[in-house]
């Protein structure tokens, strides 16, 4: 198989004494979805962190498409086309869906030294975008985010992410505090990205939110990734369970051989 | 990926702009368009449409009172001095959508002319050179104050009171308190350009007045259609969301207090000219107007949103109450009491609008 759009090698991140990263190996494929799991406290969100440029490794090595990097900041990260998506944090709330999605890229009609935003084009790109990622329920791009539900958050800036080219999406707990149909929505959200090309890292508490989406899930435990290519089609949630949890890997691989897929 | 220019942005457009198979809750292609909200009802939503209200019921009821309050010489009387505090609440403006605000902009109103006077009458300077000097200063000041909220992460309230309290003690203590000396400065082109006076029909109009609205159209310009409007806004609003998609939120408040400084050092400068007395006192409370004109035309306090329509509104309001209730034969040391009730009254509107706008109806 070809290189892999990110790969994370040997990563080490301790914070003082505490070893929150020991020797961590993950990678995220070219249009896959991965689901981490793990544990509070098991490295996910540090790994997450180190990827997305907001803390620095104390040392491993991290590639692109077989290069090496260095993600200095979270802006470095966002250059190289990994986004990062946190719930609520990430948009401007008393701005429209249009200027949220070019703030800090405004498109400038001419002449330049006026420095007008063009937000004609900004609004059908907006327009456009929405329907891409899977809303179409006629929402103007110049409708304030702040009147928006939390899927339709996440679903702008989803659309962002995907507008920019970014290559990798982390979506970190998208589906936290959102209804039933609302989760939905934001999984058929994360499909949609895949199926236009970019690969997204998915979090969440809820196990059975990450079944319903990801090809492939990873899992943390104390700093380490312990199980790395596990399938959600042929495994069930109460082994992914055990994994998190804490077995031996042998127990592990046991469990997996042993038990019948959809239990 | 890096910020693209124009033309790339739109490479992707053409991907897939269809509706969704149905495959979500989202995915209906027969949504009920929200675009179709009458003229009437958009307008009624904006946040300028209370101020704008209150203003034309002021201008009635005084005008009931006393047919006087729309001769002429009273409007031209109040629009000389409206303009000029209305000059710093436009910068004041901007610098609250950003999510910070001024308290300095009294003093440096009453410290500027000082300071231009000051040197003018010590041969030191010329008058225009002194007044150079005087917004050079006010740039720096106002630069020192952006320094300490965005390096310093000091709260603006903490910042600019300190600074209030230094500009007004530089300008009483370089004039030991005493008025400068001042000379009729008509022969100044300096003057005429800001101060210069004709009349247009039987109303008496000043050079600030155009000062003024070339002000508020650039200003509501660089707000509402400027990409720097924009970061404006986020700076305000999410800061730490501008910061992550590459707006430079310091350079933005640091430019904003640069501005309101300038603003209100310009103003002071006006102002000195046309009633030629430089005090150093004078602008002493203006702060506290301009803040309430600010927030009662329906920008936040906390930053995120702003109008300056709203504000041109605002300034209105409170310099027309002043004028009407001394018209209309209230003592004038009552004004106080009404522009308090405007304030509690337009922020209990606002505070109905936006819940009302956050409800999505």
């Amino acid at each position: 198989m070809a290189e892999p759009l990110i790969r994370m090698r040997n990563i080490r991140k301790s914070y003082g004494r505490v070893q929150a990263l020991v020797d961590a190996n993950f990678h995220v494929n070219e249009r896959e979805i991965v689901g981490l799991l793990g544990d509070n406290g098991a490295g996910k969100s540090t790994l997450i962190k180190v990827l997305s440029g907001a803390v620095p490794l104390t040392s491993g090595d991290i590639f692109i498409r077989g290069k090496k990097v260095t993600l200095r900041d979270t802006s470095d990260a966002i250059a190289h086309g990994i986004e990062t998506i946190y719930q609520d944090s990430a948009l401007v709330t008393q701005l429209s869906i249009a200027r949220n999605l070019f703030l800090g890229r405004e498109p400038i009609k001419p002449p330049r030294f006026l420095n007008r935003m063009d937000q004609d084009a900004m609004n059908t790109v907006a327009r456009d975008l929405l329907k891409q990622v899977g809303i179409s329920k006629n929402i103007p791009p110049t409708t304030p985010i702040g009147s928006l539900s939390g899927g339709e958050r996440q679903a702008v800036a989803i659309a962002r992410a995907m507008h920019f080219d970014s290559d990798l999406i982390i979506l970190d707990e998208p589906t936290n505090n959102l209804g039933v149909a609302e989760t939905q929505g934001v999984l058929s959200f994360v499909r949609n990205a895949r199926d236009s090309g970019h690969s997204c890292i998915f979090i969440a508490h809820n196990i059975h939110h990450v079944f319903q989406v990801v090809d492939r899930i990873v899992v943390m435990r104390r700093g380490k990734v312990v199980a790395d290519d596990i399938d959600p089609k042929t495994t069930t949630v109460t082994e992914v369970e055990r994994i998190i949890t804490g077995m031996s890997d042998k127990d592990i691989h046991d469990a997996i051989a042993d038990d019948e897929p959809g239990r | 990926m890096h910020p693209r220019t124009a033309p790339d942005i739109f490479l992707r457009r053409d991907l897939s702009a269809h509706c969704g198979g149905g495959r979500g809750p989202f995915q209906t292609c027969r949504g009920l368009p929200v675009e179709n909200h009458s003229l009437i009802q958009r307008l009624v939503a904006r946040p300028e449409f209370g101020p704008f209200v209150l203003l034309i019921a002021e201008v009635a009821v005084f005008w009931g009172f006393n047919h006087d309050f729309l001769s002429p010489q009273n409007i031209s009387n109040t629009l000389a001095f409206t303009v000029e505090l209305g000059l710093i609440a436009l910068a004041m403006t901007l610098l609250m959508t950003s999510g910070e605000f001024d308290l300095s902009v009294g003093s440096l109103f009453g410290f500027s002319p000082v300071l231009m006077w000051t040197l003018f009458n010590a041969g030191a300077t010329s008058l225009e050179m002194g007044f150079v000097v005087a917004l050079v200063v006010a740039a720096l000041i106002g630069l020192v104050n952006g320094w300490f909220v965005t390096q310093l992460k000091i709260p603006s309230f903490l910042v600019t009171l300190g600074m209030l309290l230094v500009v007004r003690g530089s300008a009483l203590f370089i004039t030991d308190g005493f008025p400068q000396r001042t000379w009729s400065a008509e022969g100044s082109w300096l003057a005429q350009a800001l101060v210069g006076d004709f009349f247009i029909g039987p109303f008496r109009i000043y050079m600030s007045l155009f000062w003024f609205v070339a002000a508020a159209i650039a200003l509501g310009y660089v707000l509402t259609q400027s990409r720097t409007g924009n970061w404006i806004q986020a700076a305000g609003g999410n800061p730490s969301a501008a910061r992550a998609r590459g707006v430079n939120v310091n350079r933005v408040k640091v430019g904003l207090f640069v501005l309101s400084s300038v603003m209100a050092s310009l103003a002071g400068v006006i102002s000195s000219l046309r009633t030629s007395a430089a005090n150093p006192n004078s602008g002493t409370g203006y702060e506290l107007e301009v803040i309430a004109m600010v927030v009662i035309g329906g920008t936040a306090l906390t930053g995120g949103r702003g109008t300056i329509i709203g504000t041109v509104l605002g300034i209105l309001i409170l310099r027309v109450m002043r004028n009407g209730i001394v018209l209309i034969g209230v003592p004038g040391l009552a004004y106080n009491i009404f522009i308090g009730a405007i304030i509690l009254g337009m922020m209990a509107l606002h505070s109905w609008l936006e819940r009302r706008h956050q409800a999505g109806t």
